[in-house]
């Protein structure tokens, strides 16, 4: 018989012929939810111990989509590959082994209140049937892990956010998981905590070589741990790559938005007087990433290229140790060839430029 | 207050304090579960089926809906069949939990139905099956909700016991209504009532205390 067969439970199982590394992997996934589709033919693989974000605005999809990897929610089509093995199909008694290698986070960080937090992080391995001793001693375990050793005993309700989703965490890690899923995981806490938790879900990824998956609405959940990121829009991914490669060259407009807080942009004052045709002074944007950002760009313009020019707004930032730049550059005069050979030089070593516009005085 | 009365008021409150407590434990025994069918078969829900949901839903609604003193009266055969007579304070609870077993079964649904949808999806996340669910989860999480309704359902009780005195079941209302009002007892009446206040008092000031210790929410 050409059927594979699992170890554990030797139930003939679909095996994924492609790829059997990838811990997740999603072909042509849809789901719609009357009239409109949450998901639209989202195909996306996961390696083993890397982090991949998925981004995207409210409503996107992001929520559908995490939730089909664990079989919370089914796909109306489509198939669902976790460590190989599809289920997107199979009965909910099917699924509940297998849930038990897939760890989640959740934004409201959905812990029991009747439970102490030590009894929340073992409470996936009461759910495996574990005896009390080998539970208590994991937990402890992993509230060492998350650093709150002390609170072992304490109700959720007298914890703060920050410590309730590393209780989260911990409860996550319980039953030693392939996988954990983080939805929204610092969607409800302030920065500083965000900063702190995210940290931990990286140490824990290179620790324990966890793979994760995340979905976030803010691409500084991204540029902090992820190593990959997908961009979700109305029920399909928009684009995908290395984070640092998104940043430095995004190709779609719901990534360059999303990327809008945290990426420079062109200063308001300034966008607002940008006209089409001549002015005093042409206003270009120099992205620059990897090598190219490395050199000292702009002193080797006007070394070569003869002529004052002004930074206006800009800088250098650094990605995955990736320096990835945006300058917003004002060439003074109306001299065409002048600009071009401005642009060339730039283009020539390796910047993407854009004529934004000319404004009529300095700004 | 003579002392032949007064040994009557002991056994009035002893057949009360049993009326309440034997068909309030009852109610709990049999409401509870029928609280976790209504939830868990409702739209959404761990075991969603919808005709059972409805079914359950109008028979539950249909003994709320008939009055205490009818339901009395027109279980009499039923009574007869499960303990035999149809008279005394044995009697009494057969109709007593079956009033109270609804009522109770809408209260414990109320607080069943306010568990955070967010921890039923963290428990299946983490493989748990109906029953996890419903042991881990819903139980737990809703019991002080579930204890707060069992006082008020004990509370009601005491007030529905009054008028088991019309099979012969006795208790503090049957004892106020035969020596306090038709035979101008009034040190009886007042007797009566005085218990009455301070075993609804205990009832209330016990179970509160008791969502008190339970109730980890903060």
């Amino acid at each position: 018989m050409n059927q594979h067969v699992t170890a554990e439970t030797g139930d003939p199982v679909a095996v994924d012929p492609a790829a059997p590394q990838d811990v997740v992997r999603l072909v042509d996934l849809k789901r719609r939810f009357g009239a409109t589709a949450a998901l639209d033919g989202v195909s996306l693989t996961v390696k083993k111990g890397e982090i991949l974000g998925i981004i995207g605005r409210s409503g996107a999809g992001k929520s559908t989509l995490i939730r089909c990897l664990n079989g919370l929610e089914r796909p109306d089509s489509g198939e669902v590959f976790i460590e190989g093995r599809e289920i997107s199909r199979l009965s909910e008694h099917e699924l509940q082994p297998l849930r038990r290698r897939i760890g989640m986070v959740f934004q409201h960080f959905n812990l029991l209140s009747a439970k102490t937090v030590e009894d929340n992080v073992a409470l996936p391995l009461k759910i495996e049937g574990r005896p009390r001793a080998e539970r208590m001693a994991r937990a402890a375990e992993l509230l060492q892990l998350v650093g709150l050793s002390e609170k072992a005993k304490a109700y959720p309700a007298s914890l703060s956010g920050g410590q309730k989703q590393r209780v989260g965490i911990a409860r996550a890690l319980a039953a030693r998981p392939a996988l954990l899923l983080s939805d929204e995981a610092t969607s409800a806490l302030d920065p500083e905590t965000t900063r702190s938790i995210l940290a931990l879900l990286k140490d824990i990824n290179s620790r324990l070589g966890l793979t994760i998956l995340l979905i976030t609405h803010e691409m500084e959940v991204i540029r902090s741990i992820a190593d990959r990121v997908a961009v979700i829009d109305a029920g399909r991914i928009v684009e995908e790559g290395a984070v640092w490669q998104v940043f430095a060259d995004p190709k779609s407009e719901i990534t360059r938005s999303l990327l809008g807080g945290i990426r420079p942009q062109l200063p308001p004052e300034i966008a607002s007087r940008l006209a089409a045709g001549e002015g005093a002074e042409t206003i270009l944007r120099i992205d620059v990433a990897g090598e190219a950002a490395r050199r000292p760009l702009l002193s080797e313009l006007s070394a070569s290229v003869p002529g004052a020019f002004r930074l206006v707004h800009g800088g250098i930032d650094h990605v995955q140790q990736q320096p990835v730049g945006t300058l917003f550059v004002a060439v003074p005069g109306a001299d065409a060839a002048h600009l071009a050979a401005v642009i060339a030089f730039l283009e020539d070593r390796g910047a993407r430029v854009e004529v934004l516009g000319h404004v009529a005085g300095p700004v | 207050m003579s002392p032949v009365l007064f040994e009557l008021l002991l056994r009035s409150i002893w057949e009360t304090v049993l009326m309440t407590g034997a068909s309030g434990l009852i109610s709990l025994v049999f409401g509870l579960p029928l609280g976790l069918a209504l939830v868990a078969t409702d739209r959404g829900g761990i075991a969603e089926n919808l005709w059972v949901n409805r079914i359950l839903g109008a028979i539950i609604n249909g003994f709320r809906s008939v009055p205490f003193i009818i339901l009395l009266v027109a279980l009499i055969p039923l009574t007869r069949l499960i303990v035999g007579t149809s008279i005394g304070t044995w009697a009494a609870i057969v109709p007593l939990s079956i009033a109270a077993t609804p009522y109770y079964a809408r209260i414990a649904e109320v607080s069943l139905r306010e568990v955070d949808h967010g921890l039923i999806e963290a428990a299946r996340a983490m493989g748990g099956n109906r029953w996890t669910i419903i042991r881990e989860v819903l139980v737990p999480e809703a019991l002080p909700g579930i204890v707060a309704g069992f006082t008020v359902t004990l509370v009601t009780l005491v007030g529905a016991s009054a008028m088991a005195g019309a099979i012969g079941a006795g208790g503090l209302g049957d004892l106020a209504i035969r020596y306090g009002y038709q035979r101008f007892e009034t040190s009886v009446m007042v007797a009566v009532v005085v218990v009455l206040i301070v075993l609804v008092c205990g009832i209330q000031w016990i179970g509160d205390r008791l969502v008190a210790r339970l109730d980890r929410r903060g």
